[in-house]
Order: structure tokens, then sequence, then C-alpha cells
């Protein structure tokens, strides 16, 4: 087990900042978690959660935050905690306290809109991958015998690409991933409005994670097949052109996948594909 | 007519196989999840999906034993023909996987590597790392992505089915929803609505699944008249790290790789693991299990591993249970490249590395093998009629359940990776069946009246108004949550005492009564986790009162169900004469039981006098009779040998297979 800190505490102080909606003034507002054995973050916001009171008594609404699986594979509970982005279920309290025993912070990531105090909407993250065509695409989903042999080299090289699990911690480092938040006009439809979110989306960089899948599929025995369709959207706007190779993300990701591998990767691939495609005019 | 439209209900396994086979099939899908789909609980399953293949078939192994190990394996409470057709279809299953881009593990050769898991002598299991639910659920996730950039698919994600929409004649048009964000509620119209919620571990406060896994969704049909079957066969999986929030599951494939359970033969030995001698450590499962060792099925290693720490006395620690599951005497290599993703879990949430140390682990709930009553459609075969509307329906005409959420596959207790395989293959089966469901109907729910719809909305509105207004009660939803977990834990899980059970539902009304009076502190129409969290745990009230009240009615032990009051103890005698005897009683008492309790229970709920009621349906058990599960047990082979005799006499008079529990009847029973 981890060494536990020298005379534990009896409370944990942490420093929430909130927003009650989206573009609304954040706040920060403190609370004290009595403290337990093998606490993670997510402990600490569901002992706020069943006891929603500051630091100096007020009663106050629940910090809204997002999670699921709480053993890291899911992605849901990505936040800013002591100023770094991270999931909250493998931020465990006594190593954090072990850096700093006076508080812990948690903030929500900067570069998705709030929804409300650490919960914040990423569905860009998402249409990032429809636009990279991040998908093997099959004839069908009848019995056609088995898929393409590979080797063990293959697989072992496809795999850590295949464990991104869109948490958004790259774009959070990424100083070329900005964020988007736009407000839906009084006169627009829902509809409207999220082909406006969309078109925005496509303009402006696809983030590391997007990258890394189109090399994924672009790698699959039957995804090359149509490598090129991908190296079109990587080399439209909002593609590989715009990372400025910071190689923040590779560092940050929780699952150690080598970004900045397929960056490069994608890189050659792209200044080849235009050349074809110059060629090809 | 309009067009008709599905609405599947859960992003996980099943539901994105579901939607993506109906998008093919040309069918419009609404998509509903709590969350976003690739976040979905599947992600967390960990050691493989299981097939017959290749090398396993020159090996005596065949489709048919994987059915039969599986209904072995869950104790002969299942229906055998979609398990039948379940085993048929696998290896196809696999395929598609494989053609999907799943990152399955290789062998040197470049086939699809497998390995062994639990309950089975043959090595089925293909896997991709560590990490292949999340794998396969992916490969849907970027399939239904792109049906969705098709026109196919409409996802609501951070949606929470609120419940279906019945007509006058009980069939179901549609659902309601809410969002999450926005709290604002509306209803669908569909003319099939699919449910793959998976399943309600949350009623048992922690266990190894995600937190969206509260059973609301399954709790709010069976609310609204589906049958809920086998609700108290509850898997408790042998070895889980337990933590503050939840208990992560240590996957079934440590031991699939060669990973060893035991503890030291003193009692809190105080030396570091690696500090004591091979002599003085007790492999239980592999000394009581010679066949099978680490791998029995995990009904039978999560009871060993509780007992040994309880009444054996030898947990490994004194103020908290659990043993060492042990990978240090592995190659680093095959540990990395076969287990990395859970080696890395354990290391990132214990802080030790389990290649260096022993992981100490514990049982945990972790599946449930009940869940919505659903239909079949025979062959005269014993397979499933492909394409039957009656395949994966409930009994309300229209709903329909699949993945975990539906109690169909495990019966009493399902072998390790098996439930990637059932996820998978019901939402796959169940498509053609949807369309041919859409092709008999005589009207839509796109041409019923929008007033029959808004009366539907109206009345869930009022009812999240009227929660929202709540403001006198004291009680504090997630205080009564925990309770209800311990509760549950205590008295339904690994042992069952009835004592404890009919304490436990008196409790559980208690608790009931009083989470009626659940006062909110976020009374806010903007993300309230607090209200969705609040009537998630109402929901969960009337399945645990499924689970309590069926445990409490069945007498006797199968699968993951244990009283020990019930148990059949192995037979000892010095004369082979009397071990003879014995095993004829034991026989005897077997077939008795047999003929009193293979049967699945079947629960309904009373909407007005809000209790559960059982009553049992008979097990089509025609393929494969019952046969006693004997791993490990002493006196073994006499009983065995007793059995086959019996069997060979029953054939022989009946021409039949005249399996016993064939001409029992049905009991009616509270």
């Amino acid at each position: 087990m981890i060494d536990k800190v020298q005379d534990s505490p009896k409370f944990v102080e942490v420093r929430a900042l909130r927003q009650s909606g989206p573009q609304q003034r954040s706040f920060w507002e403190r609370f004290r978690v009595e403290y337990e054995p093998d606490m993670n973050v997510i402990t600490l916001l569901q002992r706020i959660a069943a006891r929603p009171r500051t630091a100096d008594g007020q009663d106050v609404a629940p910090v809204a935050w997002d999670c699921n699986c709480l053993e890291e594979v899911c992605g849901a509970c990505t936040m800013v905690i002591n100023g770094r982005a991270r999931q909250a279920c493998s931020a465990l309290v006594d190593r954090l306290l072990e850096d700093n025993p006076a508080e812990i912070e948690l903030r929500p990531v900067t570069k998705f809109p709030v929804i409300r105090d650490l919960m914040v909407n990423r569905s860009r993250l998402f249409r990032s991958l429809s636009k990279q065509k991040a998908w093997v695409p099959v004839d069908g989903y009848y019995d056609m015998g088995a898929g393409p042999r590979q080797s063990e080299e293959e697989q072992q090289a496809a795999y850590p690409y295949s464990q991104c699990m869109s948490c958004g911690c790259c774009m959070e480092a990424c100083p070329q991933f900005r964020k988007i938040e736009l407000v839906q006009r009084d006169d627009e439809s829902d509809e409207d409005f999220a082909a406006r979110e969309q078109a925005e989306f496509d303009r402006n960089f696809v983030g590391p994670h997007a990258i890394a899948q189109t090399m994924l599929f672009n790698q699959n025995p039957t995804g090359r097949m149509n490598a090129d369709e991908r190296l079109d959207a990587l080399t439209s706007a909002g593609g590989i052109q715009v990372c400025g190779n910071a190689q923040n993300c590779v560092a940050v990701c929780p699952k150690e996948i080598p970004l900045t591998t397929a960056i490069a990767q994608a890189g050659r691939a792209a200044t080849v594909h235009t050349i074809k495609r110059w060629f090809d005019q | 007519m309009a067009k008709q439209r599905a609405i599947v209900i859960g992003g996980g396994l099943a539901g994105l196989a579901a939607t993506m086979k109906l998008a093919e099939m040309g069918v419009e899908v609404d998509l509903v999840s709590l969350t976003p789909v690739k976040r979905s609980h599947s992600v967390c399953a960990q050691g493989g999906i299981n097939s017959v293949n290749d090398q396993t078939r020159q090996l005596g192994d065949n489709e048919w034993s994987h059915f039969d190990d599986t209904v072995y394996g869950g104790d002969f409470l299942q229906h055998q023909p979609p398990v039948k057709e379940m085993a048929d279809w696998a290896p196809n299953v696999i395929d598609l996987m494989d053609r999907l881009g799943v990152t399955f593990n290789r062998t040197p050769e470049g086939f699809l590597d497998r390995r062994r898991f639990g309950g089975t002598l043959f090595k089925r299991t293909a896997f991709a790392g560590a990490t292949t639910g999340q794998q396969l659920l992916y490969a849907l996730d970027e399939q239904v992505r792109r049906q969705e950039e098709a026109g196919l698919v409409k996802k609501y994600e951070y949606w929470d089915f609120l419940g279906p929409v019945l007509d006058d004649a009980g069939q179901c048009r549609g659902c309601v929803i809410q969002d999450l964000v926005s709290m604002e509620i509306r209803t669908l119209a569909a003319d099939a609505v699919l449910v793959g919620s998976g399943g309600p571990g949350l009623i048992y406060g922690r266990s190894t699944m995600s937190m969206v896994c509260t059973g609301s969704a399954a709790s709010r049909c069976f609310q609204a008249g589906v049958k809920y079957a086998n609700g108290e066969f509850i898997q408790v999986h042998p070895t889980a790290v337990p933590g503050s929030d939840k208990l992560r599951l240590m996957s079934e494939s440590a031991r699939g790789e060669g990973g060893r359970v035991w503890v030291p033969r003193t009692p809190q030995d105080p030396r570091s693991p690696d500090q004591i001698p091979e002599a003085e450590r007790y492999y239980f499962l592999e000394e009581r299990y010679p066949a099978y060792g680490n791998l029995v099925p995990r009904d039978i290693a999560t009871r060993e591993i509780f007992n040994v720490c309880t009444a054996e006395g030898l947990s490994v620690e004194s103020e908290r249970l659990c043993v060492y599951l042990d990978l240090t005497h592995l190659p680093r290599e095959l540990l990395d490249t076969k287990l990395g993703g859970i080696l890395e879990i354990y290391e990132k949430f214990q802080g030790v590395d389990p290649r260096d140390v022993p992981m100490k682990i514990f049982p945990a709930v972790h599946y449930s093998m009940g869940g919505l009553w659903v239909d079949y459609d025979r062959t005269p075969e014993g397979g499933l009629m492909l394409g039957s509307p009656r395949n994966q329906q409930t009994n309300v005409p229209g709903l329909f359940a699949i993945g975990e959420c539906d109690y169909q596959y495990h019966g009493g207790n399902r072998l390790g990776a098996n439930s990637l395989l059932s996820c998978i293959f019901s939402g796959l089966v169940v498509a053609p069946g949807v369309v041919n469901f859409f092709n008999g109907l005589s009207s839509n729910a796109a041409d019923l009246s929008a007033s029959f719809f808004d009366a539907e909305r109206q009345k869930h509105q009022e009812q999240h108004d009227s929660l929202l207004r709540r403001r006198s009660g004291k009680e504090n939803p997630y205080l009564l949550h925990q309770e209800l977990g311990n509760v549950m834990t205590r008295s339904a899980t690994v042992v069952r005492h009835n004592d404890i059970l009919r304490e436990a539902i008196e409790t559980v009304h208690e608790l009931r009564d009083r989470a009626d009076k659940c006062a909110l502190s976020d009374t806010g129409n903007w993300t309230n986790q607090n209200v969705v969290f609040t009537k998630s745990l109402l929901d969960m009230f009337p399945l645990a009162f499924t689970i309590l009240q069926g445990a409490l009615a069945r007498d006797e032990c199968r699968g993951a169900h244990y009283k020990p009051e019930f148990a059949m103890p192995g037979i000892e005698a010095d004369s082979p004469e009397e071990k003879r005897r014995l095993a004829e009683e034991w026989c005897d008492r077997f077939e008795a039981n047999t003929n009193k309790w293979l049967k699945s229970t079947i629960a309904e709920y009373d909407a007005s006098s809000r209790e559960v009621r059982l009553s049992y349906e008979e097990v089509d058990t025609s393929l494969i009779p019952p046969r006693p599960r004997l791993y490990g047990l002493v006196g073994a082979e006499t009983i065995e040998e007793v059995w086959k005799e019996r069997t060979v006499k029953r054939q022989d008079g009946a021409g039949g297979n005249g399996s016993p529990a064939q001409t029992k009847d049905t009991v009616a029973s509270q």
C-alpha cells in the first residue's frame, strides 16, 4: 500500500472553482472533508455531494462533476487538479497531500465550455473523430469470415492508440487547441445552432487525439484502403498543419499514448499526400 | 404510415451492436445514454471474449462444448436454445469484431491469440491486452459514429430514460427521456424500444460496476409492467481491489495467464510474501480443485476466498479481508503484453507494482445474471428462430431487452468472458426480429396523437417538479444509498441466510419509506445531479426487493445463490459399499431438488401496493439434461458413477433424455 502521510490530517481542504452555468462568472468555494484512508478526488466530491456545506458553514448546491468507471478507462472525470489535467478517479488524496498538504484545488478543464462547475461540454472531441472518419469502413455487419491476418508487431504498435479514452487531457495541454464556446441565438433553431457549431469545430484544430486515431486507422489493414480520405481531412483547415510541435500532449496523456510519434508520422504522410494531390490535379 | 423508428436505451456493447445492426438494416435509431456512449460501463470489461476456435476444435472442442460449459457453469438455470445459438454464433461474433479493427492480441503467425478462462479446460478466450471490453466498445462506437454521419442514428447523450410509454393496449410506443444538462423532459415516439442499460450494481453501494449502473432504466421498465427474472442471481467476482469509492475489478485473465491465489498457512503471517517459502503457502484453489485449479467457475472461487478469510481465519491482513493473487513468478514481458491494462490499474490505485509484489484482492459484486424477462422463439432443433420478433422481446409488446439487463444467457452463474459475447450477440440477434416486428404492425407510433405523448410527458414533469419542491424531509439520498448498499452486501452476496434476508427485507422497506422523505440539496433546473441521483435511488428499491425476496424464497444452492443450510456437501466413507449408498442418497436428493427448484424466479411489480410478487417459470433443459455440478466435491467420482448409471437407465426407459426437470410441475409461491 501507499505510504501513509505522516500523521494523517483530520480534514482535507478542497478548493473548487464553481460556475452555475455557461458564460456565468466563476467563483471559488472551499470545502472541508473529513479525511479517510485511500481517498481519491472522486471520494472527496462524493462526500461534498452528500453534505454540500462550505468550510465556513454555508449550505450550497453540491458541486457538479462528470464520472463513470472510476478506474481510468472511461475518460469521463477529467478535471484540473492542483494545476494538472487528469482523471479525478486516479488522483489519490494521499499523493496530492504529499505535494501540497494545505489544500487540493479543483478546476474544470479550460479548453471546453463549462456546463456547470467541473462539468464541461466535450462534444467537439467526438466531432473531430467523425471529421477524421476514425473507423474501419467495413462492407457490413454480416459474417464475412475473419479479418486480415496481422503480425504481433502490428498489433503491438496499434494497441496503445486503441486505448485512447477521449478524455481531453492532450487538448487541455496543447497551446494550439483553443476553446470554442458559441451561444445559441434566440432566433436560431437547435439544428441551425448544431450546424454552426460543427462548422466552427471543423475549421479549428482537431487535436492530438484525432491525429493519433487517424494514424491508427490508416495503419489498419482494411482502414488503410481509405487512408486518402482521412489525409484529406487531416490536411484541411484545422488539420495537422496547426500543430506547433510543443509536445505537451504526450507528456500529459494518462494512457502514455505515443501521440508525438503519431503526429510525426501523420506529418510525413500529410506531406506526401499533399504532393500526390498536387500531381493529381 | 410514417416511417418506423427504434429507440435504443444504453450505449454499451449490446446497445451499440443493436444500433449498428438496425442502421445497416435501414432502421433509424434514437440512441439514448446517460453518458457519451464511448464512456459506457463495457469499457471496464478486461479479460476477453469466448468462442470455440480452430485450435480448440482440434483438441476436441466444439460449439456444443462451449454451450455445455456455459449451461453447466450456470447450473442449468438458463433456457438452452438461446445459449446454444450464442455458442454457435460466437466464432462469427469474434470474426466481425476482428474485421471492425479490434486490436486483438496475435500469435507469432498472425492469428488471434487465445487464453484460458474459468469453467472450461479450453483456451477459448480472444483478448486485446487486458482492456478487451474497451476495445470492443470502441469498435462499435466507431461504427455507430459512422452510421450517425450517414444520418441513420441520432444520439441523445447525457439523457436519462424515465420510462416507456405504453398505449391503452399495453404496447410500447416510445419513451420519456430527460436531458441531464437542461433538465428538459420530452417524449420520443418509436415502434420498438430496446433496453440495453446494463446491471444494477449500485444497489449494493460499491461494486465493480460504473456509476451509471444504477439499474434505474431496468427498474422503470419493471415498474411499468415488464417481468424481472432471476434477480437473486448476482455474481460476486472473486478478485477485486477494495477502494473507498469503488471495488476495482482484477480480471480473471490474471489467473488465465497463470496467476495463483494463496494465503500464508500461518494466519496473518507478518513476513512479506516473497519471504514465505512455498511449503508455507496455501494454494487453496489448486489443492481443492486439481482439474480447474485457479480457474474454477467464479461462484466457487468466490466462496472459497470468502471462506478461507472468514471461517478459516487465514486472511492476509487482520483488519481487512484479503488473499494474495500472485503474478510475480511470471515473466515481465508476458505480463506487459497480455495484462498491462489491469496491472497499471492496480499500480495506479494501490501504488504497488503487481509484477514485483502479490496483489491483495477480495470478492466484489460484479454482474447480474438476472434481469428483464425476455422471450425467444425456438426451432425444432433447439436453436433460435432467427428474425423472430419474439427473440429478446419482453412481455410488453414493442419493448425489448438486451445485454446484461436481460436474464437470458447465464443462468445461475456466468462464466468469465461470456458476457462480452452475450452482449454483442443479443444486440446483433435482436435487430432482424425488430424489423419483422415492424412489418407486422398495423399502426405506427409516429401516427399517434401528440396529446397522447404529451400526457405522458406531463406525468413525468409533475413527478420531477414535486421532487424538487419536496423540501420538508430530512433524509439524505446519498447516506440512504450507503445504508441500502450495506444491507444488500451483508444479506445478498456470497453466503445467504433466511433470517438475515428476512431482516434485510424489513430494513429495505424502512429505507424506502425514509427515501420518500428525501430532501434535495439542489432544487434548481440546470444540471441537477442531486435530483437525478435521488430518482435512481428511489428506483433501486423495487429491484432490491426482487433480489432479496427471490433469494429468501429459493431454499437451495444454485450457482451464485448459496445458502449453507441447503448445501449438499460431498460424501466420505471407508467402505466402497457405504460410499456407494451415500452417492445414491446424494443423487436422490439432487433429483428431488432439481424437481423442486430448477425454475426461473419471475418477479412482477404491483404499483398500487409497491410490492413485488414472485412466481416461477419452467426452464427449457431439453438439449442438455441437468446434472450435478461436481467441481472439486469430495466423493465426486462415486456420485458421477451413480449419476451416469441413472442417466443410462432413464434413457433406456424413456427413449428420450428423460431429464427429471422436464416432468416437474410449475410451482407458484410467494
